[in-house]
């Protein structure tokens, strides 16, 4: 029995297009639509309702300015962000074309009047079906995003900001929220599952975390313990505060910071939240990229078969589409790292074909893939993995090949760059390897935890940082600390820690150097 | 499937990130500022009116995050290997260890490029260029000389005539008040009825002191004068007529007239006629960000005065000597025919080289003095000549200390100062 295409599909009867022009019309956009979703739901794809809102060029840089929120609160930073895409845009240097999709429920995808008609088809396939469909599936968005709060909670993080912005003045509250965005990515929690955000809980909840956060930070900074006790208490236990390094920073000072008022760890709460929101994405660019190009292709390929669309609407979709999956080489001038659309189409593409048409070679490194069922074989991938987990998983040699991958290394202490594997047999392990490490957040990011509080002392913080392969701390660093000290309130410190050898500190407000008697 | 549901946004607002653009405009206020007072100083004569491109250095404007450094042991991964095989090397870029922040880090706002560059708009433009400036006594005399008046509705009020009743204020006022103060008797009127009601039901009870007749008669009386005292609440009353009360307001003169004034002799090359040109185009510009209207006369002079257009005002060569007194009598006589100074605010700006028949000067300050200081809201004198001041100045600086308020005299050497002059003479004074 071979495990084809056909056997999963309704045989095929061919139909008149729907259209043969590339002028769109509401009409129109219906009818792909519901044709795109009887193709989706014949390969199983299992979406949130969509909903499919045309906008103009200009609400489209609108939504790009806001990272993807459609409702958000006041920032300078996303007039910064709206300047430099309007600029790109007017320049030509960037088409806006694409999509923004909104990881909700419905699932809201944006298309932009100016596109074609076979645009269209291919960003509601993109983005209604594809996206939609790793939203709702794949286990990282499961666990920490739910989809059909977020909107509501964007639209209670607005209303609260802006009313801090009354009370208390914009620069106040730009001020924390310059800080909170320099700590974003300090403010997710990576293992705990947090609790899903529901804006009406929120809402709820809000009050009363302000009465009891007050109780709980007098407690932790009750009276001044007197000198001798502070001398037992050290004798008896040297222990740290907290009792193990915390990772989630913002957290850390939303509940510990003593002198922050109210709203003001409530606005570090909604950014926190946001990080949260967005950090399912951030480890999952490849796949999901790479998921929704594999449905737009595979999506648009199963209309031409059954006649619904015609040479030339494929002809302008192909073009489009291999647009999309352009992977430059390293010495290209337009060389800007490696495609996300590329490798993820690269990979999903390859598992399908392993399904199929298996060679010795996959027998060899993906016993289990193939030959198997490959519906089956990349749901299960796109529910089960992230970005560095995908990689090291599913990374064929085949693909190696075909992108020529290779790896080069830097050493600081040398003068020369070292090429340290390439697409051939002694290489593919490490590259794989290599590769998904490139993917994994905690190795891009560096490892920055809280390590302690001077509870009793003068509640300086100290952060500790845990080098990997010897890679210091970048130029914002000194930069990033005022932002804490700004949060914390008091001194803060920042500790380069290598195997247990302090290796560089970073101090806010800086250290004086102690001056010789 | 039909689950899908879709939405024509586009009539919406394009505006969302309009708050944003405006909050990074602000945060950065200064930077663009200078931005723009560098770009004055550069554009041409004609190019004033329009947006700017401003560019901003990318680190004053990043959002500092942690990130790696340079150093240490690290590995990636590209592709389009065509000549590698494991184990090669290649020899690092002189200079670049990795070491140092060299401009070459590939930055996502600038794209690579050190400076943030983006547009404002002509109106954003202005507005930082006149940031801080005010017309000078602008507002004393919007208040205190007011020549027209605006009626504007200011709310309600019980006293006035006829013409002016509200009729729907007044009956809903009317209605209030007979809802108040028949409240209390209604409820008590009520409650008698009820008490009524079960008495004529409950059983005649044998109460030799109050039969029960008796005390149906008793509750039957108390109701009927309850109910006569509610109906001699007035229906309307005095107290609830309301009249619309019309405040009125100084309407302060939304037109102004700006008169050039020019030496156009001999000695005013085509660069003093440049220079003076820009000041003009500033004037004219910061005028129009104030007034609805402005109307603009231009007087050229040498040894005779004339008013001309545009055009001739900067472009036509003339020779010979110099009488200012001659513009200044034909100001005078303009502003007395077409623009009444109740109704305009008149601004002047005088350029000059400073040239002057000597015997012309002293005429010429008493003219301002007396003649057209006293109608204007502002004077300004520019010499335009790097030299040393001539007569007309001296004469000009002995009225400064009269008219304080009114007067202003400033020199320009060079196109560089014409904005640095232009804001000296308008800059905001402390109350």
């Amino acid at each position: 029995m071979s495990e084809n295409t056909g056997d999963l599909l309704q045989p095929l009867e061919k139909q008149q297009p729907i259209s043969t022009g590339s002028e769109w019309t509401f009409e129109l956009i219906h009818r792909y639509d519901e044709e795109i979703a009887k193709c989706a739901a014949e390969f199983g794809l299992d979406t949130y309702p969509n909903q499919i809102e045309v906008i103009s060029a200009e609400q489209m840089m609108d939504a790009y300015s806001s990272v993807g929120m459609p409702v958000g609160y006041h920032h300078w930073s996303f007039g910064k962000q709206f300047l430099n895409t309007s600029k790109r845009y007017q320049r030509g240097q960037m088409g806006l074309a694409y999509e923004i999709v909104i990881n909700s429920n419905p699932c809201i995808a944006y298309l932009m009047e100016e596109n074609t008609l076979p645009m269209q088809a291919l960003v509601i396939a993109h983005a209604s079906y594809g996206h939609n469909s790793f939203f709702k599936g794949n286990y990282l968005f499961r666990t920490w995003t739910d989809a059909s709060a977020i909107i509501d909670y964007l639209v209670f993080a607005r209303r609260y900001v802006a009313e801090c912005e009354e009370r208390h003045g914009v620069d106040a509250v730009e001020q924390v929220l310059d800080s909170c965005h320099a700590l974003m990515n300090y403010g997710v929690d990576r293992y705990k599952r947090p609790a899903p955000i529901s804006a009406a809980e929120e809402q709820r909840r809000q009050k009363e975390r302000e009465e009891y956060l007050q109780r709980q930070l007098n407690d932790l900074w009750r009276t001044i313990p007197r000198k001798e006790e502070i001398d037992a208490e050290h004798k008896r236990r040297k222990k740290r505060y907290p009792l193990e390094p915390q990772e989630n920073i913002l957290y850390f000072i939303e509940k510990n910071a003593p002198l922050l008022e109210t709203w003001q760890r409530e606005i570090i709460r909604i950014v926190r939240k946001l990080a949260q929101y967005f950090y399912p994405q951030r480890q999952t660019q490849v796949m999901n990229e790479g998921w929704a190009t594999f449905w737009h292709y595979t999506l648009l390929h199963r209309m031409y078969e059954k006649g619904l669309v015609n040479d030339g609407f494929m002809l302008e979709f192909l073009q489009s589409h291999t647009a999309v999956v352009y992977q430059p080489p390293f010495n290209s001038p337009w060389y800007s790292g490696i495609n996300p659309y590329t490798l993820g189409f690269s990979i999903f593409s390859d598992l399908r074909r392993m399904c199929e048409n298996p060679t010795a070679e996959d027998r060899e490194w993906f016993p289990d893939v193939a030959g198997s069922n490959w519906l089956e074989t990349l749901h299960f991938a796109m529910h089960n993995f992230k970005d560095e987990s995908f990689i090291l998983q599913f990374l064929s040699p085949k693909v190696m090949r075909d992108l020529k991958l290779f790896a080069v290394g830097n050493d600081d202490d040398d003068d020369f760059y070292r090429i340290t594997a390439i697409h051939d047999d002694s290489g593919y392990r490490k590259l794989r390897e290599k590769l998904a490490r490139q993917y994994n957040l905690s190795y891009r990011e560096p490892n920055i935890q809280v390590w302690n509080v001077d509870i009793r002392g003068d509640r300086s913080l100290t952060l500790r940082h845990i080098p990997v392969d010897g890679v210091p701390l970048g130029n914002d660093t000194e930069e990033v600390l005022r932002h804490v000290h700004r949060l914390w309130g008091f001194d803060v410190h920042l500790e380069s820690v290598d195997d247990g050898e302090l290796v560089e500190d970073y101090h806010c407000p800086p250290k004086q150097p102690v001056a010789d008697e | 499937m039909g689950m899908t549901h879709i939405v024509d946004r586009r009539l919406n607002g394009k505006n969302k990130s309009a708050v944003n653009r405006e909050r990074f405009l602000r945060r950065y206020r200064e930077h663009i500022k200078r931005a723009v007072a560098d770009a004055v100083q550069k554009r041409s004569i004609t190019d004033i009116e329009r947006g700017e491109s401003i560019s901003i250095p990318s680190r004053d404007i990043s959002e500092p995050i942690f990130h790696h450094g340079q150093g240490g042991h690290r590995e990636v991964v590209h592709p389009g290997n065509q000549e590698y095989v494991a184990g090669d090397t290649i020899p690092k870029p002189p200079g670049g260890t990795g070491r140092g922040q060299g401009g070459s880090q590939p930055n996502p706002d600038g794209e690579g490029m050190d400076e943030f560059a983006f547009q404002i708009t002509q109106e954003e433009f202005l507005d930082f260029l006149f940031d801080d400036l005010e017309l000078p006594y602008l507002a004393r005399k919007s208040l205190k000389d007011v020549e027209s008046w605006k009626y504007v509705r200011a709310g309600f009020t019980n006293q006035g005539i006829p013409a002016k009743l509200d009729v729907v204020r007044s009956l809903r006022g009317a209605h209030a008040r007979r809802l108040s103060l028949g409240g209390a008797r209604r409820r008590k009127i009520k409650t008698l009825e009820t008490e009524l009601e079960a008495l004529r039901a409950a059983p005649a009870e044998q109460d030799p002191a109050f039969s029960h007749d008796d005390q149906i008669r008793a509750l039957e009386d108390e109701i009927l004068r309850l109910k006569g005292n509610l109906r001699r609440i007035p229906w309307i009353d005095e107290i609830d007529l309301r009249y619309r009360q019309h405040a009125r307001l100084p309407q302060p003169a939304t037109s102004a007239v700006m008169f050039c004034l020019m030496d156009v002799s001999g000695s005013m090359t085509q660069m003093h006629k440049d220079i003076a040109k820009r000041f003009f185009i500033l004037l004219y510009l910061f005028l129009k960000k104030n007034y609805k209207k402005i109307e603009v006369v231009f007087i050229r002079h040498h040894t005779s005065a004339k008013e001309v257009d545009e055009e001739e005002f900067f472009y036509s060569r003339e020779t010979g000597g110099t009488i200012v007194s001659s513009a200044l009598k034909l100001m005078h006589r303009i502003i007395t025919e077409r623009y009444p100074p109740g109704e305009w605010n008149i601004y002047a700006a005088q350029a000059s080289d400073g040239d002057n028949w000597n015997d012309d000067s002293p005429i010429c300050s008493k003219l301002l003095a007396e003649k057209i200081l006293p109608l204007v809201q502002y004077y300004a004198y520019v010499e335009i000549t790097p030299q040393d001041h001539q007569m007309l100045w001296h004469e000009y600086e002995k009225l400064l200390p009269l008219h304080p308020r009114s007067f202003a005299i400033q020199q320009i050497a060079d196109p560089a100062e014409i904005f640095p002059v232009f804001r000296q003479l308008f800059e905001r004074k402390a109350a």
